[in-house]
């Protein structure tokens, strides 16, 4: 039996550019997997959102929380949307069409939608409003997408994600459009919220000063296969002195980016 | 000018129309995101209306819809009176025959829209109705709107299948383009000239419209990535 309140991976699938070979399981309340670009991050998160699906040369099995989600064996595949996995990717995909309240409702405007059913009007309006107070984006309730800058747009779309209040959140490098100060505001405040809601996060990135900057598991991904797992400080060390040294000589650090 | 062929091929052209656009979306839908292996022939199928002789498809229409046939016979015990050489009987072959007419805009129009935003629905919960109803056909507004355009035109002028399934009958299967044909063959040429520069008029008024693409009519597919914004390079 699988266990609960953790993520077990066992993949075997090839991609147009890499092999995913994984085996882990990530048990921390936030975890960040850490790797360059083309390491098969974003397809590892795509995988457990149900997204991407484990297709016949590709074996393995993904387990979120105690319940079974895809399995090749089986031929198992859990749809996306009932898996209550919430995922925000570098694309803020905001419907053009609706303005940021209506996106932001639209997982809980579905009475079908698993865990929220029968969520009447006035406690819909109220999530909204909770949610967009949550990623400081109050003001932009009745905005359309197209009027938001990329900044604005990642905060409506992680909104959006959280709204049907999932079991599980995947980031996937969500903060790429804001500046510095705005990101380490809006991660601390949606770190202690997640805590708080007992929602497990799993974020990604390429960047090692976003995976120090969150006290974290980090997984180290290479090439499709886990390099490391374990405690930021330890599995990140040698980043984190690269990042000193660029630090230290300032100067030098302002030329090279 | 023949009002009754007239009012009968505005008609015909009405209902198809509607009829095709009830099939088309949820077929176009499945087009572009199903998975199923019988796609491509789903695909191969829609478009044969296409390049096939309409006297062929005609022909085969006649033959199934009469006598000959199970179906033919069972419908004709449904309905009192056969399909062929009635209204009806033209109206399911003005169905096919128009049938990619309305798919394949449609299917142009839902294959354009951006993935992460059909990948964005389903996380949230939505399933495929919920999913083409609030997502591919506000976006596809505009293929939608050509694509109802080019169905009601493509019936409107349709000679071949009607001619064969409908025969010429005053009121229920005489459209326009039998009437100019008619016309033709009686030497009436002032009377096919009127009836000519009709649905002459009518086909440029209309597709016109298709070309004039009103962009803030019913929207249309839309770019959604916050390019501008990277470009702008404007922070909050």
């Amino acid at each position: 039996m699988p266990e609960a309140a953790m993520i077990e991976l066992q993949l075997k699938a090839a991609r147009d550019s890499f092999h995913l070979n994984i085996e882990c399981t990530l048990a921390a309340p936030w975890t960040v997997i850490f790797g360059p670009s083309g390491a098969g991050k974003s397809t590892l998160l795509r995988l457990i959102a149900g997204l991407d699906r484990l297709n016949k040369p590709d074996s393995g099995r993904i387990s979120v929380h105690g319940q079974y989600v895809a399995d090749t064996r089986t031929g198992l595949h859990i749809p996306p949307g009932k898996r209550s996995i919430g995922l925000v990717a570098q694309q803020s995909a905001l419907f053009p069409h609706l303005n940021v309240a209506a996106n932001v409702a639209y997982g809980i405007a579905n009475r079908i939608a698993n865990r929220i059913a029968n969520m009447d009007r006035d406690a819909r309006q109220q999530r909204v409003s909770s949610m967009l107070e949550l990623v400081g984006a109050s003001h932009l309730a009745d905005r359309s997408p197209r009027a938001l800058s990329g900044g604005e747009a990642q905060r409506i779309s992680l909104a959006r994600a959280l709204a049907p209040m999932p079991q599980l959140l995947l980031l996937d490098e969500p903060m790429s459009a804001l500046d510095a100060e705005a990101r380490d505001e809006v991660l601390t405040r949606l770190q202690t919220w997640l805590l708080e809601q007992k929602i497990q996060t799993v974020l990604v990135t390429h960047d090692a000063a976003d995976a120090l900057a969150t006290a974290a598991e980090v997984a180290v991904l290479r090439e499709g296969k886990l390099a490391a797992l374990g405690p930021a400080s330890i599995v990140l060390a040698d980043e984190r002195n690269r990042l000193l040294v660029r630090l230290n000589s300032d100067g030098a650090f302002t030329t090279i980016v | 000018m023949d009002w009754q062929a007239l009012a009968l091929t505005l008609k015909l052209a009405a209902i198809t129309t509607a009829i095709l656009l009830c099939i088309a979306v949820p077929l176009a839908a499945w087009l572009t995101l199903g998975r199923s292996r019988w796609r491509v022939i789903a695909e191969a199928l829609t478009g044969l209306p296409l390049v096939l002789p309409p006297t062929v498809l005609g022909f085969y229409l006649l033959v199934l819809l009469g006598p000959r046939t199970g179906l033919g016979r069972a419908i004709t015990t449904m309905l009192g009176h056969p399909l062929a050489f009635s209204f009806e009987g033209l109206v399911v072959g003005s169905v096919i025959y128009s049938l990619p007419f309305a798919v394949q805009p449609i299917v142009a129009g839902f294959a354009a829209i951006d993935g992460s935003l059909i990948d964005a629905a389903r996380l949230l919960g939505a399933g495929p109705i919920r999913l083409v109803r609030t997502v591919l056909v506000p976006l596809a507004g505009r293929s939608l709107l050509t694509a109802a355009i080019l169905s009601f035109l493509h019936t409107l002028g349709e000679f071949g299948v009607v001619l064969m399934l409908g025969g010429d009958i005053p009121g229920a299967t005489r459209t326009l383009s039998i009437v100019l044909f008619n016309q033709v063959e009686g030497f009436d040429y002032s009377a096919a000239n009127h009836t000519a520069a009709t649905l002459l008029l009518f086909c440029i008024l209309a597709l016109t419209l298709v070309y004039a693409r009103p962009k803030n009519l019913l929207g249309g597919p839309l770019r959604t990535s916050p390019g501008k914004d990277h470009a702008g390079g404007r922070h909050d």
